[in-house]
C-alpha cells in the first residue's frame, strides 16, 4: 500500500478498505448464481420454463443410458396461476440412492461428472440444482423428489428440497419412504416455477420434439398446459453405445486447469502426474516437457508454482503430442439420424431425407469431437422462408442464440446454390423447403457461455461442420438432379402416351388416311432405358421393393443395377431373384439384366424386413454396363463406390445432346401487337 | 370461298400432311418456322421495312412444348378449314374458347392462340384474314378532314371524319382492305398518330386538326394491325406525310418502331403494315431537357427495355442511338401530357408547331 501521500476524507485509503471489509460477506456459489441467473440461461420467463425441463430431461436421458435402460420420460406442464407453472419430469432410470438425493438436487456444482471428461448431456453438473433453486426463489415452494432404485426390497423415497442460498446446502423436509405403485425404478422431480408458456420455435414442445429426433431410442411423453398429450414413440430399440471416460488431453489446457488438476491429484510426483493423469503423455514426452519447462519431475504436484505451470503449458505447446483418443465418442450414426428425422418429421411428408453424414472424429483444443449432419427436403416443409436449422450438442437441442453459433456460421458459409437451394449472393442462411440438422458430439463441447446455447466458433469445428454439410448437400443435389430427370421422363411419357397418339389421330382423321404406326417415332423420342423404382410398405417393419427396367431404345441392352441395402434387413427374397448377382459385406448388391430387347421390360423384386427396412431409398440405385446418359431413373455407378461394375460393351450411335428448347424470346417482351 | 381462302385451305392441309408423313415414316415430327425475334429481322431496301431474315427455328415433338404446339397446329388447321368451307368467321378470342374442347390441344391463354395464328401465317404465307380470324375492335379512332367509304350493314357508305362523327372520331374497323374500305377524299396536309387518348382529345378540343390540316389517329397503345394498315394507306394512297407523337419512354419508342419499321412479331407482313416514311415528333430525351418537362425516374424494367433497344437493329441509327443513350444517362422519362405544365394550349401553340416546322412538315 502506498498510503500517506493522499488523504481521502477523514481517513487513509487503508482505513476505507478495512471499513469495506467489515461489510463484505462471503458470497456462496449459490448466491452468486442467484444474482447472475442469466449465466445459467434463466434470463427470461419463457426461457426459464424450458431451462428447467431441459436440465431434468438431460439428466434423465444420461442416467438411463448409463444404466443401459431404454429411456421412457414423461414431462407434464401444468398452469397453476397466471405465471406459475408446475413441472413434473419422470423417468425410468436407475434411481438415486436415498442419502444422495439432497446433494444431487440441492447443491450447485455437485455431481460425479464435474471433473470427468466424457460425452454427456449436462457437462457441468450445474443444471438440475439450479432449476430447483430458481423454482424456490420465484415461487417460494420446494421441489418434490421421488426416487426408487431397482430391487425387490428397495423402497421408494420422497422428500421436499429447498436450497439455502447462503451455504449452498439443501434443506430437506417431509423425507419419507413410500410405496411407488407400479414403478420398478426411476426418478421424478416436481417443482414450481415462474415462467411464461409460449409456442413456436423456442417452445417446450419444440425442445422435446428435437430431443426425440436425436434420441431415437427414447420414448418421450409430453402433456402440455391445455391437457393435450403428445407421445414421441421410440424409433429404435438399439441403445447408443456408451461413451467412455477419458483423461484430459494436455492440448488446449489453461494454466488454471493445470493448477486445479495438480492440487487435486493422487500422484506423488510431477512426472507421474503428467504421465498418468493426462492422455497421450508417455515417459519420453513427460521428460521432454519437464526439461523444456525446466521443472523437476520429482517434486510434489501441489507444490507447482504458477511459473512452473506456465512453463509446462508452454512446453506442451512446443512438444508434439498425439491427438486425443476418439473412440470415447458416441455419435448418433447415419442410419439412426435418418430414422429419428423420419420418425418425428413424418407429418411434414418430406420428399427426401438426404443420406446423413457422420464425419470421422477430430480434435480441437485437446478435445475429441464428431460432427454429423442431415438434410430433409420438400413435402410440406415451407418453401418461402429461410431453412430451419436444428442444432444439437451431445444429443441436446440448442434453441437459443442461433446467430452466435458455429453451426449457423458454417451453414451460412456454404454456397448452397450449388446444391439446389436458393441463397442470395451465395452466403447466409439459404431459402427453400429444407431442414438442416447438425449434431456435435464431444467430451467437451466448447460453448460460448455457461448457458450452453451456442457452440463457440473454433476453426477446426467449423471446418468439420462445413465438410459434413457439403457431403450431405451433395446427396441432396443428387436427389434433386434425379427429380429433374424424373420430370423429364414424365414429360417424355406424356409426349408418347398422349400428345403423339392425339396428333396421329387428328391428322389421319383430317386427311382421311389410315392411322400411322407410332413405334418408330416413340423409340426415337424416348431413346432411354428407364428404371422405375417402387417401394411398398408391407407392415410396420417390412417393405417390398420393385425395379422395372424398360428398354425404350432401338437396340438390345445388357446392364447391371447396384444398390446399397441395410444388410440386417435382407432376407431370402433377395437371393432367389433370378437377376441377383452378389452382395458384399457392406450390403452393396448387384443384379444383372442381360440382352433385354427393345421395347421390352424386366423386373427385379425383393423384400426388406426389420427395424431399418424403411430407411432404404430405392431411388438410390446405380447402373453399369450402359452409358448413363441414356438411362433414366438411375445414376452411373460412381468410381468410389468400391464395386466393379459391368464394362460398357455396346456403342451407342444415336445419343444426342439435350436439345435446346425453342427460342421463345420473341413477343419482344413487350406489348408489340 | 374465294381464291385466297382456297389457298389458305391448301397450305394448311399441306402442313398437316407434313406431320402425317413424318409420323408414318417413323420420324420425330418437326416443323420449321422463321425465328421470330429481334435477332432475325433484316432491313429490306426494296420496301424500306424490316422483315424476318433467314434464321429458322425447329419445333420438334421431342419436347412437350413442341409436341403440344404441333398438336394444336393440327387442331387449329382443322378448325380454320371447317370455318372457311362453311363460310363462317370467328374472333381470335372465340378460337381460344373453342379450344376448350380440344383436350391436350387446348390453349391455356389467348396469347398462346394468337401466337399460333401468327405461326400459321408465317408458315403458310397467308394472312389472318384469309383464315377468317379477326381481332377485337382495338379502340383506335381517326379525326380530321378525310372521308372514308366503308362497308356497313346497309352497304357502302361515306363518312367524313369531322362532320359525320362524334367528338371521339371515327372508329377504325378491323378490316380496312380495299373490298371494304376506301379513302374517298381528303384536304388534309399530314397525318399525326397519337399514343394517348388524353392528348388526342386535347388536340381536338384545341382545334388543332382544323387549324393545321391534320388527320389525327389515336393509336390506343400498341397499334392494332388495321390501325397500322390504315396509316400506311393514308401515306401511300393520299400521299400524306405521317408523324408519330408519343410519350417519352422506351415503350413509346417501340410504338413508333412498329408503325414506321414493322413490329417484330408481325415482321412477315411488314411490307403491308409499316410506313417507312413516318417521322417521330417526340417526346424525345432532348425534349425533356429543351422543354424542361416534369419527369419520372426510369424503373429497372424501363432501363432493361432501353438497353434491349440498343441491340435492336431497327433502332440502329444515329438519331435513336443518341436519344436512347441520353435517356439512359438522365435516367428519366416523361409523358406527352407533361407539356400541360405550361398551360393547356402550349402543346398546340408552341410545341407541335415548333417541332413540325423543324421536321419540314409545316
Amino acid at each position: 500500500m502506498h498510503s500517506g501521500e493522499r488523504k481521502v476524507g477523514n481517513g487513509s485509503s487503508g482505513a476505507i478498505a478495512h471499513r469495506l471489509a467489515a461489510k463484505q460477506q462471503e458470497i456462496s456459489v449459490t448466491e452468486f448464481f442467484e444474482k447472475n441467473k442469466h449465466i445459467l440461461g434463466f434470463d427470461s420467463r419463457s426461457k426459464s420454463l424450458i431451462m428447467g425441463i431441459k436440465e431434468a430431461t438431460d439428466n434423465a436421458l444420461d442416467a438411463c443410458e448409463e444404466a443401459d435402460i431404454p429411456p421412457e420420460i414423461t414431462v407434464t406442464l401444468e398452469r397453476m396461476e397466471d405465471e406459475v407453472f408446475c413441472i413434473c419430469v419422470e423417468d425410468n432410470g436407475p434411481g438415486i440412492v436415498h442419502k444422495m438425493m439432497p446433494n444431487v438436487f440441492g447443491r450447485l456444482l455437485y455431481g460425479s461428472r464435474f471433473h470427468a471428461l466424457r460425452q454427456s448431456r449436462g457437462q457441468q453438473g450445474i443444471g438440475i440444482s439450479a432449476t430447483v433453486m430458481y423454482g424456490n426463489i420465484t415461487t417460494g415452494r420446494p421441489a418434490r423428489i421421488m426416487s426408487k432404485i431397482e430391487g425387490d426390497d428397495a423402497v421408494s423415497w420422497r422428500m421436499d428440497i429447498f436450497i439455502d442460498t447462503k451455504t449452498n446446502r439443501p434443506i430437506v423436509t417431509n423425507d419419507e419412504a413410500f410405496v411407488w405403485e407400479g414403478k420398478d425404478h426411476g426418478t421424478s422431480i416436481r417443482y414450481y416455477i415462474k415462467g411464461r408458456y409460449i409456442t413456436g420455435k423456442q417452445s417446450v414442445f419444440e425442445y422435446l420434439k428435437n430431443t426425440a429426433i436425436v434420441n431415437p431410442h427414447a420414448m418421450i411423453t409430453y402433456r402440455d398446459p391445455d391437457g393435450k398429450t403428445f407421445v414421441f414413440e421410440r424409433a429404435t430399440e438399439t441403445m447408443p453405445p456408451k461413451s467412455k471416460e477419458i483423461k484430459p488431453h494436455p492440448e488446449g489446457m489453461e494454466i488454471g486447469d493445470l493448477q486445479k488438476y495438480a492440487s487435486a491429484t493422487q500422484q506423488k510426483t510431477v512426472r507421474a502426474f503428467l504421465k498418468n493423469d493426462f492422455s497421450r503423455i508417455t515417459d519420453r514426452i513427460a521428460d521432454e516437457i519437464l526439461s523444456r519447462a525446466g521443472v523437476s519431475g520429482e517434486g510434489k504436484p501441489p507444490k507447482l508454482t504458477r511459473e512452473d505451470c506456465k512453463g509446462i503449458i508452454d512446453a506442451i505447446a512446443a512438444v508434439k503430442i498425439m491427438a486425443p483418443p476418439t473412440d470415447c465418442l458416441s455419435p448418433i450414426g447415419e442410419t439412426l439420424i435418418k430414422k429419428g428425422l423420419m420418425h418425428v418429421l413424418e407429418g411434414l411428408r418430406p420428399d427426401y431425407y438426404a443420406t446423413p453424414v457422420t464425419r470421422a472424429p477430430k480434435a480441437a483444443n485437446g478435445n475429441p469431437f464428431v460432427v454429423e449432419a442431415g438434410i430433409v427436403y420438400g413435402g410440406d416443409i415451407p418453401s418461402d422462408g429461410p431453412v430451419a436449422i436444428l442444432r444439437f450438442a451431445n444429443r441436446v437441442p440448442l434453441l437459443y442464440q442461433q446467430g452466435a453459433c458455429a453451426i449457423t456460421k458454417a451453414v451460412e458459409s456454404v454456397d448452397w446454390r450449388r446444391y439446389g437451394l436458393e441463397q442470395r449472393g451465395g452466403r447466409g442462411i439459404p431459402y427453400g423447403p429444407a431442414i438442416i440438422l447438425v449434431h456435435i458430439a464431444s467430451t467437451k463441447v466448447p460453448f460460448t457461455s455457461e448457458g450452453k446455447e451456442a457452440v463457440a466458433n473454433l476453426p477446426e469445428i467449423q471446418n468439420e461442420i462445413c465438410l459434413a454439410l457439403r457431403l450431405c448437400a451433395r446427396n441432396l443435389k443428387g436427389h434433386l438432379n434425379k427429380m429433374e430427370r424424373k420430370s423429364k421422363t414424365e414429360a417424355k411419357f406424356r409426349i408418347v402416351r398422349e400428345l403423339l397418339p392425339d396428333m396421329a389421330g387428328k391428322v389421319s382423321e383430317m386427311l382421311d388416311r389410315p392411322r400411322p404406326d407410332l413405334t418408330g417415332t416413340i423409340s426415337k423420342i424416348m431413346n432411354v432405358v428407364w428404371i422405375d423404382s417402387r417401394v411398398k410398405k408391407e407392415g410396420k417393419k417390412k417393405v417390398s421393393v420393385l425395379y422395372t427396367v424398360y428398354n425404350y431404345t432401338t437396340q438390345e441392352r445388357t446392364l447391371r443395377l447396384h444398390a446399397k441395402l441395410p444388410k440386417e434387413c435382407v432376407n431370402l427374397s433377395l437371393f432367389t431373384d433370378d437377376r441377383f448377382l452378389d452382395m458384399n459385406d457392406e450390403g452393396k448388391v448387384s443384379w444383372e439384366i442381360s440382352s433385354l430387347p427393345p421395347s421390352r421390360t424386366a423386373e427385379i423384386s425383393f423384400e426388406l424386413s426389420g427395424e431399418l427396412a424403411d430407411t432404404f431409398s430405392p431411388e438410390d440405385v446405380y447402373v453399369s454396363g450402359i452409358n448413363p446418359i441414356i438411362v433414366m431413373g438411375a445414376e452411373g455407378l460412381p468410381g468410389d463406390w468400391g464395386i466393379k461394375g459391368l464394362e460398357i460393351l455396346e456403342t451407342d450411335t444415336d445419343i444426342e445432346e439435350e436439345e435446346q428448347t425453342e427460342d421463345t424470346e420473341e413477343a419482344e417482351d413487350l406489348g408489340d401487337e | 370461298m374465294n381464291d385466297r381462302h382456297r389457298a389458305a385451305v391448301n397450305s394448311l392441309t399441306s402442313i398437316v400432311e407434313g406431320l402425317y408423313d413424318q409420323i408414318d415414316g417413323g420420324e420425330i415430327p418437326r416443323m420449321e418456322l422463321p425465328l421470330r425475334s429481334k435477332k432475325n429481322i433484316e432491313f429490306d431496301p426494296g420496301t424500306g421495312v424490316w422483315r424476318y431474315g433467314d434464321l429458322r427455328t425447329t419445333r420438334t415433338a421431342k419436347t412437350v412444348q413442341g409436341a403440344q404446339m404441333m398438336l394444336r397446329t393440327a387442331y387449329t388447321a382443322d378448325f380454320i378449314n371447317d370455318m372457311i368451307r362453311s363460310g363462317k368467321s370467328s374472333t381470335l378470342r372465340e378460337m381460344y374458347y373453342i379450344s376448350e374442347g380440344w383436350n391436350n390441344a387446348k390453349f391455356h391463354t389467348q396469347d398462346e392462340s394468337n401466337l399460333l395464328a401468327e405461326d400459321l401465317e408465317t408458315v403458310s404465307g397467308c394472312m389472318r384474314e384469309d383464315f377468317r380470324l379477326r381481332p377485337e375492335e382495338s379502340g383506335a379512332h381517326v379525326y380530321g378532314d378525310v372521308t372514308f367509304r366503308t362497308l356497313t350493314k346497309k352497304g357502302m357508305r361515306s363518312f367524313n371524319c369531322v362532320d359525320d362523327v362524334a367528338e371521339t372520331g371515327f372508329a377504325i374497323p378491323y378490316n380496312v382492305e380495299k373490298d371494304n374500305f376506301e379513302i374517298e377524299s381528303t384536304d388534309a396536309r399530314f397525318v399525326m398518330a397519337i399514343e394517348t387518348g388524353g392528348m388526342y382529345a386535347r388536340l381536338i378540343e384545341n382545334g388543332f386538326p382544323e387549324r393545321y390540316g391534320c388527320i389525327l389517329v389515336h393509336l390506343s397503345g400498341q397499334p392494332a394491325r388495321s390501325t397500322r394498315r390504315l396509316i400506311k394507306r393514308l401515306n401511300d394512297e393520299a400521299g400524306l406525310p405521317v408523324t408519330v407523337f408519343t410519350d417519352g419512354d422506351p415503350w413509346s419508342f417501340r410504338i413508333f418502331a412498329s408503325v414506321a419499321y414493322g413490329a417484330i412479331k408481325t415482321a412477315h407482313i411488314s411490307d403491308y403494315l409499316a410506313t417507312p416514311a413516318a417521322q417521330f415528333i417526340g417526346i424525345t430525351a432532348s425534349d425533356i431537357l429543351n422543354y424542361d418537362l416534369p419527369t419520372d425516374r426510369l424503373s429497372d424494367k424501363d432501363l432493361g427495355a432501353l438497353n434491349a433497344e440498343l441491340s435492336d437493329p431497327r433502332f440502329r441509327d444515329e438519331f435513336w442511338v443518341s436519344e436512347i443513350q441520353a435517356m439512359i444517362e438522365m435516367k428519366k422519362k416523361s409523358e406527352q401530357q407533361a407539356l400541360a405544365k405550361y398551360g393547356l394550349d402550349y402543346v398546340t401553340d408552341r410545341y407541335l408547331p415548333e417541332k413540325l416546322t423543324d421536321m419540314g412538315v409545316l
